[in-house]
């Protein structure tokens, strides 16, 4: 990725400072790191050091209440102030790791009337790392600082918009258009983006906007959120700004009150990081699949354990008896001097120990095996050498399998999930081979198995083997260009739904037809001409271990 | 203090509004739920609901919301003897809320100081006789969405824990929101929202601009903005108020039920409760539009609101629900 522009930085800074609440907030992007902690002093400067709100923060610090420890100590209610409620902005530290219960709250407060604007630290490493995205669209400005050197950063100077002034009106109506055609959806972002230019012409101590503040608020505010990339406006006569801005009352002097939307769009553009575009389309077509609460938190187990740990009473927790007498034992002596109340043992707030548990849902591997004639010739026998051996393993890894075979002129779940290895061998065994391939079906039943596994609170992965050649439609008619057809609906269809998936190409010559159907699914996919069933199950364990 | 964004100054999104004006008639439609895209107005919306609400009477001091003095459960002993008016009551419930928190729970604070045993009452009991909004509410804990659809069946909240045993009325109209995207909703959870809407954000630049003028004019000129629409928002209280009164004398005949029945049939949705939430919805919207009888166009104004989230999901259908509804009203309605 291309290192952000020091100068946009800046000014983003400068701008979010001038109005914290108005604009929502700031969303630094960053590691740890010299660039990120000048940038932190600044903002600590101008704003005075923020109170921190971090992933496991609780209710009653945030919102403030009784604060139950301190009661205890003190014998007489001692109420704690919320972070929320000093009517300051507040920083979220590692917000990427926010659960959307805290980011819920959160947005709920910047949308209220005490919203004093929130500045949250990103530090997620990879891209699916992300901080909530209902927190994220109610921030004006997303910054990215990796790659930034400090030099870069003491060179640089705040932009200095220049232009004609443009009356309110025309700049929103430039900013609404270029949010349309780049494709944000939802109105926060060109709300966010008119303030930003109101901002922009208060810090330079001006009262008309000028054609450059909008450019900027559209670089720094629109461009980070656009999914799809402006067409050239000869190709696309839409995005031209609609003839209300262009005949206002004062025609004459059309030159300042006529924002064209090209220009804003070209401000963007110039903006827009080169692979910014390719991430975004690919994250909207997954969807934000495991951001939230589902798949992901839903244990079907009670979860395991984890090693306890301080912490204070609040509504939610569970104290841990014995973890807080050992943490309290030591003290005793030491403590023998302070009255102990009724009881003789001394326990203090900070021995406080709460239980913690740590759910992970099981994974679903849902094998959905081709059985037709052209598969079941070449290596219908390795397939299931190879499907036998991964559920063993499965049956290891304490995972639950299902099994579905399409030949003819549909699919049939051979084996619903199910932790049973013998049975899931024995159907297997009894996996008739022979006729058309019906891939659509297959799939099909795929998805209805793993919906319903992911609303039981599994996480599915479908594992498609085949050789590719689909030749049966869904509705049971032969032919290959409506077998593929279908095929691939339902592979967007599963790619919308945000489903995992594994394609294990096991035709002699591999096509790309496959290949293609990975891509709309956004499925792994791995060519095996010259499969083994040992090869195939060392494939697919490998594929696994990396998920 | 600032106050929430007024009703009627949100534009466009008229099925959600609606929507929500059509359960503020019968409450006892049973909850809307808003699917859409971030920035739409969802919130917004909901949040300003309790502005435009008429407000109810209740005993005072009284956790439950009650309306008579005899309605006021035996461990309430704030609630005093008069009936004072408050505003219809919008409660919010954040994700990753704990269960004592809408339940209610053992009152910590006189636990520890005075030593007694007293209940402190959670959202539900707050969000009686009024509006129980969930954000997000496809991400939504599973304990705490179990908890909810047991509520909103029995219509009467049961706390049995840290050795208290207490009960009180909890009828409330549950107003959720999410974005699918992010996650599916549980069908029996979607089965309990008599109405559904979805919302997308306005294509064409001109709307997209007026809502960026109100948005300033409500920051930056903020008396001024609210005075103006508070006209409008007492108008659609009014509205209200005389279909409340209207819902009495509105029938169902036997065209309008004919046309219910043929209609979720074709559909072939869920269970009976589509027809049943459909002939409501139908009435609810004649009294809204104060039309003095109920006919089959009432039903299919409102079908795509009250069956859109009955259907059962067909993949290859890419059209989705609201064209499928629209289709099968054409051929019925043909």
């Amino acid at each position: 990725m291309s290192s952000p522009d020091p100068a946009h930085v800046l000014t983003a800074l400068r701008l979010w400072l001038a109005d914290p609440a108005g604009l929502g907030g700031l969303c630094l992007r960053a590691r740890p790191g010299p660039v990120r902690d000048h940038v932190l002093a600044r903002i600590d400067t101008a704003l005075r050091p923020l109170p921190v709100v971090h992933p496991d923060t609780g209710d009653e610090a945030l919102f403030g209440g009784l604060d139950v420890a301190a009661t205890l100590a003190a014998g007489r209610p001692v109420t704690r102030e919320g972070l929320l409620a000093k009517g300051r902005p507040v920083r979220l530290a590692m917000a990427e790791r926010a659960a959307p219960g805290l980011a819920g709250r959160l947005a709920c407060w910047l949308d209220g009337p005490d919203a004093a604007g929130l500045l949250a630290l990103d530090e997620g490493a990879s891209e699916d790392e992300t901080m909530p995205p209902a927190l994220a669209d109610r921030l004006a400005f997303a910054l990215t600082l990796d790659g930034l050197r400090m030099a870069d950063l003491d060179a640089a100077r705040p932009l200095d918009p220049r232009g004609d002034p443009v009356s309110a009106e025309a700049a929103m109506t430039a900013l609404a258009a270029a949010s349309e055609t780049l494709g944000i959806c939802g109105l926060r972002a060109p709300i966010l983006a008119m303030r930003a230019a109101q901002a922009s012409a208060r810090v330079a101590g001006r009262k008309d906007i000028l054609t450059g503040d909008v450019t900027l608020a559209a670089a720094l505010v629109l461009a980070p959120r656009a999914t799809r990339l402006p067409a050239d406006s000869e190709d696309q006569p839409e995005t031209a700004p609609p003839p209300e801005a262009t005949d206002g009352e004062d025609g004459g002097q059309t030159g300042a009150d006529d924002l064209p939307t090209e220009m804003v769009i070209e401000a963007i553009r110039a903006a827009l990081p080169a692979d910014l575009l390719a991430r975004a389309q690919a994250n909207a077509a997954r969807g934000a699949r495991g951001a939230g609460a589902g798949a992901r938190r839903l244990g079907n187990r009670k979860g395991r354990p984890k090693p306890p740990r301080p912490g204070r009473l609040s509504s939610g927790a569970r104290v841990d008896v014995v973890a807080t007498l050992r943490a309290a034992a030591p003290w005793q002596r030491l403590r023998a001097d302070t009255p102990a109340g009724p009881s003789r043992l001394r326990l203090r707030p900070s021995d406080l120990r709460l239980k913690r548990f740590e759910t992970r849902s099981d994974r679903l591997l849902v094998f959905v095996v081709d059985a037709s004639g052209s598969a079941a010739l070449g290596r219908l026998a390795e397939v299931k050498g190879a499907v036998e051996t991964l559920l063993s393993e499965a049956y290891a890894r304490r995972d639950q399998v299902a099994l579905i075979s399409f030949r003819g002129t549909g699919a049939e779940v051979m084996l619903p999930p199910t932790r049973s290895l013998v049975q899931a061998k024995r159907r297997l065994a009894g996996l008739p081979g022979g006729g058309a391939t019906p891939l659509a079906a297959g799939l099909d039943a795929a998805r209805d198995v793993a919906d319903r596994a992911r609303r039981a609170g599994l996480s599915p992965l479908i594992c498609l083997l085949t050789d590719g050649r689909a030749n049966m439609a869904l509705d049971g008619t032969p032919g290959r260009a409506e077998a593929g057809a279908d095929a691939r609906r339902i592979a967007r269809v599963l790619r919308a739904e945000g489903h995992d998936a594994l394609i294990l190409d096991a035709g002699r010559r591999p096509d790309g037809a496959l290949a293609e159907l990975a891509a709309e699914m956004s499925a792994r996919y791995v060519p095996m001409p010259f499969a083994t069933a040992d090869r195939l199950s060392g494939t697919i364990s490998a594929a696994l271990a990396r998920e | 203090m600032k106050q929430p964004y007024p009703f009627s100054a949100i534009v466009g999104q008229e099925e959600m509004k609606l929507a929500l004006c059509l359960t503020a008639i019968d409450p006892s439609l049973g909850g809307v739920l808003v699917f859409g895209d971030r920035g739409t107005g969802k919130s917004t919306a909901v949040r300003a609901l309790a502005a435009l609400l008429p407000p109810i009477e209740r005993v005072a001091g009284c956790p439950v919301n009650s309306a008579r003095a005899r309605d006021v459960p035996e461990w309430a002993d704030t609630a005093g003897d008069e009936i004072e008016e408050v505003p219809t009551p919008v409660v919010d419930l954040p994700l990753g809320v704990t269960e004592d928190r809408v339940t209610g729970a053992l009152d910590i604070e006189r636990a520890l100081v005075h030593g007694e045993k007293a209940f402190e009452p959670g959202l539900l009991a707050r969000a009686n006789r009024g509006y129980l909004y969930i954000d997000e509410v496809n991400l939504l804990e599973d304990h705490i969405v179990d908890l909810l659809l047991d509520v909103a069946a029995s219509g009467e909240n049961v706390v049995e824990r840290d050795g208290l045993s207490i009960r009180h009325p909890a009828r409330f109209v549950l107003v959720g929101s999410g974005n699918p995207e992010e996650g599916e909703l549980r069908p029996q959870l979607l089965d309990r929202f008599g109405l559904s809407v979805e919302v997308a954000s306005p294509r064409d630049v001109e709307t997209r601009v007026e809502v960026m003028r109100r948005r300033a004019a409500y920051d930056d000129q903020h008396e001024a903005f609210m005075l103006r629409w508070q006209a409008e928002d007492a108008a659609t209280r009014d509205r209200i108020l005389t279909g409340r009164r209207a819902l009495r004398h509105l029938e169902a005949g036997d065209a309008v039920l004919t046309a219910v029945a043929e209609l979720c049939l074709a559909l072939g949705s869920d269970g009976l409760r589509g027809e049943l939430t459909l002939v409501k919805a139908a009435r609810a919207f004649a009294a809204w539009r104060d039309d003095t009888a109920l006919t089959p166009a009432h039903v299919k104004a409102v079908a795509p609101m009250a069956l859109r989230h009955r259907l059962r999901r067909d993949p290859l259908d890419e059209a989705g629900s609201s064209a499928r509804v629209d289709r099968a009203l054409q051929d019925v309605f043909a």
